[in-house]
């Protein structure tokens, strides 16, 4: 999902200390994606990110720390068949 | 040379025996040995130890490493008499299977001590043909196969994933699968629905789906519902009783919907969604302590920013992969095997053909299925999913 409002890529690399700093450089750069993944200043309840395959939701959401490195997975809800 | 006396006398020797008395002990214990039955077909056929693995003899050598892997792990073979089994457990030993032991007198002994023994279950010399595959599979066997001939899996949608999963669960031998679909078979269909045909232009695609089904297996009973899932039909529906649900929905109003169902009727229910070359697969199943779709997404995407398969495209062959996925766990689920995915949720991407998997734990908050549920009974679902602000 999301590809095109990244120019369709399917991995972009991005800059942050923690999940807020890193979807803010994203969606500076990619403004359609903020439709997609923020809701009043909370990660929008039909996407989850995922950093090393746990939901942030679980950590410590929109301030969970990242390191260099780590993959971090934007994943909205889909509904196709 | 030695006579098959002298030769059965030196084995016998050689190795390990235990009486009948001996070998139900051992089998009574809470780490039981594997037992395993090295007559021919027609011996089984007539009675069996319970518990039992056919190998016949003449198939022993090849079969056994894959069903005991572990070459430390106690076996007992057993025969009619107890000679054959001198032989087979010699030839263990040389494969360097280190704990076998012969049952001295057979199965014959066996009975005559009046220990339980079991009669076949039934499988006639058709369906023995047609599922030979899943009968040489210790993990499913003839009780395994048995097991699928008496399941029930429900499909909703006979669309994308809906063909593939349908179409191996009936090749299976699931004994009876439910299709829910309102839709006619359209031309922009046939590039990955192949469950239907050029000849089926404008049918039911409940009814094509059938009538592929039933072609490819007899054995399977399929019963159509030619409607669309709504909080009005799905009791009626559920209530032809389901063993586990595949979702191949189109739409998140019915996601949403199956969902509560499969929570509040305890029945698992294989997630799957494709979008492009994406695919995204999981096991909701609360009956087994894991996650809901709700708990995963606590809402939907406001109509705008999700685009549907219509509206944005697939890859034909992704619901192929991700459909014939939903089977595969869903025949598991059937058999009692392996690892759901349950707690797990796997995302595919044809175009760089890769997997990756993500953890999806239960929110103790979840409005459905948490600690403390706020939704109890359905709801309108499209309104649920349209965006506009709920009333609640």
């Amino acid at each position: 999902m999301l590809r095109e409002e990244v120019g369709g890529a399917r991995e972009v690399p991005a800059e942050g200390e923690n999940v807020r700093e890193l979807l803010d450089d994203l969606m500076s750069r990619f403004p359609a994606l903020q439709a997609q993944l923020i809701r009043d200043d909370e990660i929008a309840p039909f996407v989850n990110v995922y950093v090393e395959g746990e939901d942030v939701r679980t950590l410590d959401g929109l301030d969970t720390p990242v390191e260099r490195g780590q993959t971090v997975i934007l994943l909205p809800a889909m509904a196709g068949g | 040379m030695p006579t098959y006396r002298e030769l059965l006398a030196q084995l016998r020797s050689e190795i390990d025996e235990v009486d009948a008395v001996r070998a139900r002990e051992l089998l009574a214990a809470a780490e039981p040995p594997l037992l395993i039955d090295i007559r021919e077909f027609d011996e089984w056929q007539e009675g069996r130890i319970p518990g039992a693995i056919l190998i016949p003899r003449g198939n022993l050598e090849s079969r056994i490493e894959q069903t005991a892997p572990d070459k430390s792990r106690r076996i007992i073979l057993y025969c009619a008499q107890g000679n054959r089994t001198v032989f087979g457990a010699k030839t263990l030993g040389e494969l360097g299977y280190t704990d076998v032991v012969s049952m001295a007198g057979g199965y014959t002994d066996w009975k005559r001590n009046g220990f339980e023994t079991e009669l076949p279950g039934g499988l006639d010399e058709t369906k023995r043909a047609r599922y030979s595959r899943h009968l040489l599979i210790p993990e499913v066997g003839e009780e395994g196969q048995m097991k699928l001939l008496d399941s029930r899996v429900l499909l909703l949608g006979a669309g994308g994933l809906g063909s593939p999963a349908a179409l191996y669960l009936a090749a299976a031998g699931v004994g009876r699968l439910g299709i829910v679909d309102d839709d006619k078979v359209d031309a922009s269909n046939l590039q990955r629905q192949v469950l239907h045909s050029t000849a089926r232009l404008g049918e039911w695609k409940a009814e094509s789906a059938k009538r592929t089904l039933q072609e490819l297996n007899p054995d399977v009973d399929v019963k159509t519902y030619v409607e669309r899932l709504t909080s009005e039909n799905v009791e009626r529906i559920l209530a032809d009783g389901w063993d586990v649900i595949i979702d191949g929905a189109d739409n998140f109003p019915t996601r949403y919907l199956i969902n509560d169902a499969a929570v509040w009727h305890e029945i698992p229910l294989v997630h799957g969604s494709i979008y492009r070359f994406e695919g995204q697969l999981t096991v909701f199943d609360t009956k087994a302590g894991g996650p809901c779709y709700r708990c995963l997404f606590p809402l939907p995407p406001p109509p705008e920013l999700a685009p549907s398969c219509a509206e944005g495209g697939v890859l034909g062959v992704l619901p192929g992969i991700v459909g014939s996925l939903q089977a595969s766990e869903a025949l598991k689920l059937c058999l009692g095997i392996g690892e759901s995915l349950a707690g797990r949720l796997l995302l595919f991407d044809a175009l760089a053909t890769e997997c990756s998997e993500v953890k999806l734990r239960r929110d103790p908050t979840c409005p459905v299925c948490g600690e403390s549920p706020t939704i109890t009974e359905y709801v309108d679902y499209v309104e649920f999913c349209s965006g506009r602000p709920a009333h609640a």
